[in-house]
């Protein structure tokens, strides 16, 4: 009796995901085997499916020959960086606009979520000019200020709607036994906390890996985040699918791995900030 | 605001009663400052100084390797690129740009949330992977559409030769009238999971009891589609599409990496071309200019997005 119902099912519902499941898949997957496929082989004939064809060879060469590692360095102090700043003032941020009613409580978060939708080119010149008078062009802590951008308004309104769901009742039972305000807060709400603050630092890391546009702009000789450098992979005379697919693999490597394992509170988190503000 | 006033009126007239209640009241009037002033300190000067210095720059003819030369042009800059044909190209790319690829996003999310909504086997699996575009850095999804739509290597005219769906190799990126199009069909792929997502999360908060009664009332499932799912479901496609609408009209990094705004002008928009102008020429006074011009224009979208998102916040 279950089988008609199961094979409608598949019909109906499987197989229809999985056609959308491979479309989501098929071009990174493609990308993988472009990055198997010795690049001679790829030359001749072609990506190879099978995986007689496959060998490491272009990561070997990715690895031995650019200084893509020194890159990768690169990408990761900046994220680092940008997740440290991020995270330091917007949790005192978030729990002064959820526990506090005070005045220009309403403008003031209304400016957080406007500088998110501020187009990054207005900000990217501007910050350009400003970072060559001062001297921080072309190194970490100005690519860290420049993602800073991004990531405190984010990281502000992430977490108010965080501390907005620890219940207040305790952080007033804490203050009623003598705690003040911030012992509070450093004792019972960050504690309770941590689950938001580690899954909006890791949103944070990956926008801050993935990011390219200042990366390109305000860094790019001594400091060449991995996005920048997947892009210097393109030969001089015709472009090096097998090396540049290679970088390409192992870049979006750490973000994509990092966004897999907490996804799935990120969403909850991430679409009830933009639900319900 | 003006209750908040009011406290503090209150708070001062009250004052001279004891010192140990006028110590703690102030403290605590001022403790939520405190806290938000290392984050408001910080955007001060990495988003609004900044911004400022924009503005300025754009009423200057400035090139920046002859910042000598730099002098005051008032409105000239945006004179100047009002009768820019460039800038006219670009405001109708952007337009195409946005007026595609948000709703084929939204369509496409919208279908697949549907779909994961149902019961089936491997529906955690399947989330997870199809999430995976919005994972990927820019750059290499703009690399990775590249090497597809290569024209004489890319497995996008491959497959199409060998279904006869098309006779000759067609390329993509480099035919004036079809590079825009290509991209949209790109930026579709990386943003539709952000759609799918979040409807998921709306469908989701619809009692199951309301198809429940629809069923035993003999409504088809098409109607209850129209009269139960859509408008459980309109306030996160009307958030979600809003936001989608200044997000992808801010994202130029895929299409930078993927045709530079080429051939031509057939793939500028207009944050892209306030870059490519300022990047190239080091015209930073007419690219700023392009730059405020397009924020202005998407300020209309921002005000939207915001009037709703405050309302929320009311509370």
């Amino acid at each position: 009796m279950n089988k008609p119902s199961t094979f409608r099912r598949i019909i109906t519902t499987d197989l229809p995901v999985l056609i959308i499941v491979l479309f989501a898949m098929a071009p990174f997957a493609w990308m993988v085997l472009t990055s198997l496929t010795p690049t001679k082989a790829l030359n001749a004939t072609g990506v190879s499916i099978s995986p007689a064809g496959w060998s490491l060879d272009n990561y070997v060469r990715l690895l031995q020959q650019t200084s893509f590692l020194d890159n990768m360095l690169d990408s990761l102090i900046i994220a680092c960086g940008t997740m440290a700043l991020g995270l330091a003032v917007a949790v005192t941020a978030a729990y002064a606009f959820s526990r506090f009613r005070f005045g220009g409580r309403k403008l003031l978060m209304l400016q957080f979520l406007l500088i998110n939708m501020f187009p990054i080119v207005l900000l990217i010149l501007p910050l350009f000019v400003l970072m060559r008078k001062v001297g921080l062009l072309d190194t970490h802590f100005g690519l860290i200020l420049a993602n800073a951008t991004v990531a405190i308004p984010f990281a502000v309104w992430m977490l108010t709607s965080y501390v907005g769901a620890i219940p207040k009742s305790l952080d007033e039972a804490a203050m009623i036994d003598g705690c003040s305000r911030l012992t509070a807060l450093r004792r019972i709400v960050l504690p309770l906390m941590l689950p938001g603050i580690i899954s909006t630092g890791i949103y944070i890391f990956i926008t801050a890996w993935n990011e390219y546009l200042y990366a390109l702009t305000l860094g790019g000789r001594n400091v060449r985040p991995v996005t920048v450098a997947i892009q210097t992979l393109i030969g001089e005379y015709q472009i090096e699918w097998g090396l540049l697919a290679a970088g390409a693999v192992v870049g979006a490597m750490p973000a994509t791995i990092l966004f897999l394992l907490v996804q799935r509170r990120l969403i909850g988190g991430m679409t009830q900030g933009a639900v319900k503000g | 605001m003006t209750t908040a006033g009011n406290d503090r009126m209150t708070a001062t007239t009250a004052s001279p009663s004891t010192d140990v209640t006028i110590a703690t009241p102030w403290r605590v009037r001022l403790m939520p400052y405190m806290l938000l002033a290392p984050a408001v300190l910080v955007t001060v000067f990495i988003v609004f100084f900044p911004m400022v210095q924009a503005l300025a720059t754009s009423f200057y003819d400035l090139i920046l390797w002859r910042p000598n030369a730099s002098r005051f042009v008032g409105f000239g800059n945006y004179v100047k690129l009002f009768a820019d044909p460039v800038f006219w190209t670009a405001l109708g790319n952007t337009a195409i740009w946005i007026g595609l690829t948000v709703p084929l996003q939204m369509g496409l999310g919208l279908v697949t949330a549907l779909l994961l909504n149902r019961e089936f086997p491997w529906r955690g699996l399947a989330r997870g992977l199809i999430i995976i575009p919005w994972a990927l850095p820019s750059v290499v999804i703009a690399l990775m559409w590249r090497w597809i739509y290569d024209p004489n290597t890319g497995i996008l005219n491959d497959i199409l030769i060998y279904l006869s769906v098309v006779q000759s190799a067609v390329p993509w990126l480099a035919d004036p009238d079809l590079a825009l199009y290509a991209i949209i069909a790109t930026l579709t792929w990386q943003g539709f999971p952000f759609f799918a997502v979040m409807i998921l999360a709306g469908l989701q908060g619809i009692p199951k009891s309301h198809y429940e009664a629809a069923s035993i009332d003999g409504a088809s499932t098409w109607r209850q589609f129209v009269h139960i799912t859509l408008p459980g479901i309109a306030p996160v496609l009307a958030t979600a599409g809003l936001l989608r609408v200044i997000w992808v009209a801010n994202s130029m990094d895929v299409i930078f990496v993927m045709t530079g705004g080429g051939p031509g002008y057939a793939t500028h928009t207009l944050p892209l071309y306030a870059f490519v102008r300022a990047r190239q020429n080091l015209d930073f006074g007419y690219g700023t200019t392009i730059a405020v011009t397009f924020t202005i224009l998407l300020g209309a979208v921002v005000a939207l997005y915001l009037a709703r998102t405050m309302r929320e916040v009311e509370r």
